[in-house]
């Protein structure tokens, strides 16, 4: 019988408590560098109470309470130190931001801007804003407009009464000041998510005035309402170790992204109702590497989805 | 980083080089812009790859290419792409729209290119350094860290721009993969210049080119766009004999894109007509 000494002693006692890499479910992802910084500039506060929301966010929804803009400029400038590329403010809808305004340019003094929005609160003197705005800043000043069908029965089923109307009337505003926001569409239909749903928005758009359209396709998360709505994910919906080569893990936003909110950091926008989920009180606490843990991670994958535009 | 696919050159202060990219098939193009950099005094012709695509004959552009001994040639995404006979071009389009056209000239570039090209393009350096008065200069084709990315005036932050230096020790980045040049020197002088392509016009209403004359001087490094018009017409009239779409056709003649505009930034999207 071999003597065992005290180092190798000490040795197993380290592998017992330190878990094998290879026994892990999850992939582990690194973040390469932070490309983009997401800001959850409302909270989860939003005039609509849309029935595919991955985060549930409506008129009385404040688990994330709307961010101050001490908040917003300290995230803004630690991103800027890590050398971001760009910056996208998103809610809740960040038109009731009471200063949005002041965000905005805060931003845009750094880097180019995207603003995701329902479209509803931009009223003329807004759309005049925005679009001296845009002319104004040296970076690309963009906005992505949610709509979610061709038809307001089909859009209203999923963004509420009445909203179909009211969205595209934003839309207008801001076509009669010459901008031409991105009009994003979540494909809970699943008919629109092909070339033919793709050309039916085309065609809506070009009558309403937008000569150049420009659309961005999402697959729905089966998280948050949209998993009352729908249905969950199913059990084998997971991201196994070993799934992710040097390419699939670049494609996957979170390599290059972390979201701040007013209740602290988190590696992208859609998981930030899970406590698990949370990386820190601030930026800082989030550049590191995440577990592809949660099932949505999934749905980038396979959809190859990416929030950014 | 790797050593392996780089060249490396260093130079003397005084002297100017030029600097292109997005060749596109376009053999008019390329040799009005060989002649021009040439005659403009360029020492040394920096071509930053994506010699296929979009023109007609995609072989008229290798003789020019290959048979200079004052032009070093890197490879870009295009180039991968038909030097391994790869199904796509990678140019991570998602518009339908967008992937039916560059479908059609990839599958048009492929078929015709001949298999002693293809394996020359396989070979290429994918980046290329140079030492110019003291100066770290990097060329790559998207960006130094990925083949394909696209570096837009308006949506690369100076910060980011900085990290990128930083980060691949460069005092000069040059690229080209987006199609519209624009230059900017950050606050501690470093620069960073898109080169543009000479392949197609820029998106901006005039049928000429565009490529990057750099001039290494005593004070320092003066960078300018120039503009080179050749015979488009010409090059339009092979188009159209091979077959090629009449909205490219189009481009060349009025100087804006008609295809593959999903890519475009709203600023650089706005700035053009379709």
């Amino acid at each position: 019988m071999s003597l065992l000494s005290a180092r190798d002693l000490i040795r197993r006692a380290e592998e017992r408590v330190q878990p094998d890499e290879d026994l892990k479910q999850s992939p582990t992802l690194e973040l390469e560098h932070l490309d983009t910084l997401w800001l959850q500039v409302t909270g989860t506060l939003c005039n609509l109470a849309c029935l595919h929301c991955f985060i549930s966010c409506g008129p009385k929804n404040d688990n994330h309470p709307m961010m101050t803009v001490e908040e917003v400029e300290n995230a803004i400038e630690r991103a800027v130190e890590e050398g971001v590329k760009e910056f996208y403010y998103t809610g809740g809808e960040p038109f009731m931001h009471p200063e949005i305004r002041t965000m905005i340019e805060l931003a845009l003094e750094h880097g180019p801007l995207t603003v995701l929005t329902n479209g509803i609160l931009i009223d003329d003197e807004l759309a005049q804003w925005l679009a001296e705005t845009f002319r104004r800043s040296r970076y690309s000043f963009d906005l992505r407009v949610s709509l979610d069908g061709t038809t307001p029965s089909e859009n209203d089923a999923i963004r509420g009464r009445g909203s179909f109307e009211k969205i595209l009337a934003g839309v207008d505003r801001l076509v009669e000041h010459e901008l031409n926001p991105v009009i994003t569409v979540t494909t809970c239909h699943a008919e629109l998510g092909g070339e033919q749903g793709r050309e039916r928005f085309f065609k809506l758009l070009r009558q309403r005035g937008l000569k150049r359209p420009r659309l961005k396709f999402l697959a729905p998360f089966k998280i948050g309402r949209e998993e009352r709505r729908d249905e969950g994910y199913r059990a084998y919906e997971r991201l196994q170790k070993g799934d992710l080569d040097p390419e699939a893990k670049q494609s996957l936003q979170c390599s290059s992204c972390r979201m701040v909110t007013a209740n602290g950091a988190y590696p992208c926008p859609i998981l930030i109702e899970y406590d698990e989920a949370r990386m820190g009180d601030t930026l800082d606490d989030a550049l590191r590497d995440i577990e592809l843990d949660h099932p949505a991670c999934y749905t980038c994958y396979v959809e190859g989805v990416t929030c950014r535009t | 980083m790797s050593d392996l696919n780089k060249a490396t050159t260093s130079q003397k202060t005084g002297t100017k080089f030029a600097v292109f990219g997005g060749v596109y098939n376009n053999h008019l193009s390329l040799k009005a812009t060989l002649r021009d950099a040439r005659s403009k005094g360029a020492r040394h012709l920096y071509c930053l790859g994506d010699m296929g695509g979009f023109g007609p004959h995609p072989d008229r552009v290798f003789a020019p290419l290959r048979d200079s001994t004052d032009l070093s040639v890197m490879q870009g995404n295009y180039d991968h792409s038909i030097g391994h006979r790869l199904d796509d071009c990678a140019c991570g389009y998602t518009d339908p729209r967008d992937n039916h056209f560059a479908q059609l000239s990839y599958d048009y570039t492929l078929e015709n290119t001949s298999d002693t090209h293809k394996d020359w393009l396989r070979g290429l350096p994918r980046e290329i350094r140079c030492l110019w008065g003291g100066c770290r200069v990097l060329m790559a084709h998207g960006s130094p860290r990925r083949v394909n990315e696209f570096l837009w005036e308006s949506t690369c932050s100076d910060v980011f721009l900085a990290y990128l230096l930083d980060e691949w020790e460069a005092d000069l980045l040059l690229v080209t993969h987006t199609g519209i040049p624009w230059r900017r020197r950050l606050d501690d002088g470093r620069q960073v210049v898109n080169v543009g392509a000479i392949g197609r016009p820029a998106n901006n209403g005039r049928t000429d080119v565009e490529y990057a004359l750099v001039d290494v001087g005593p004070d320092g490094i003066d960078i300018s766009i120039e503009q080179v018009g050749y015979d488009h017409q010409r090059l339009a009239h092979e188009m159209r004999n091979e077959g090629l779409p009449q909205e490219f056709v189009e481009t060349i003649l009025s100087g804006w894109w008609t295809t593959c505009l999903e890519v475009l930034p709203a600023k650089e999207r706005a700035a053009g007509i379709h």
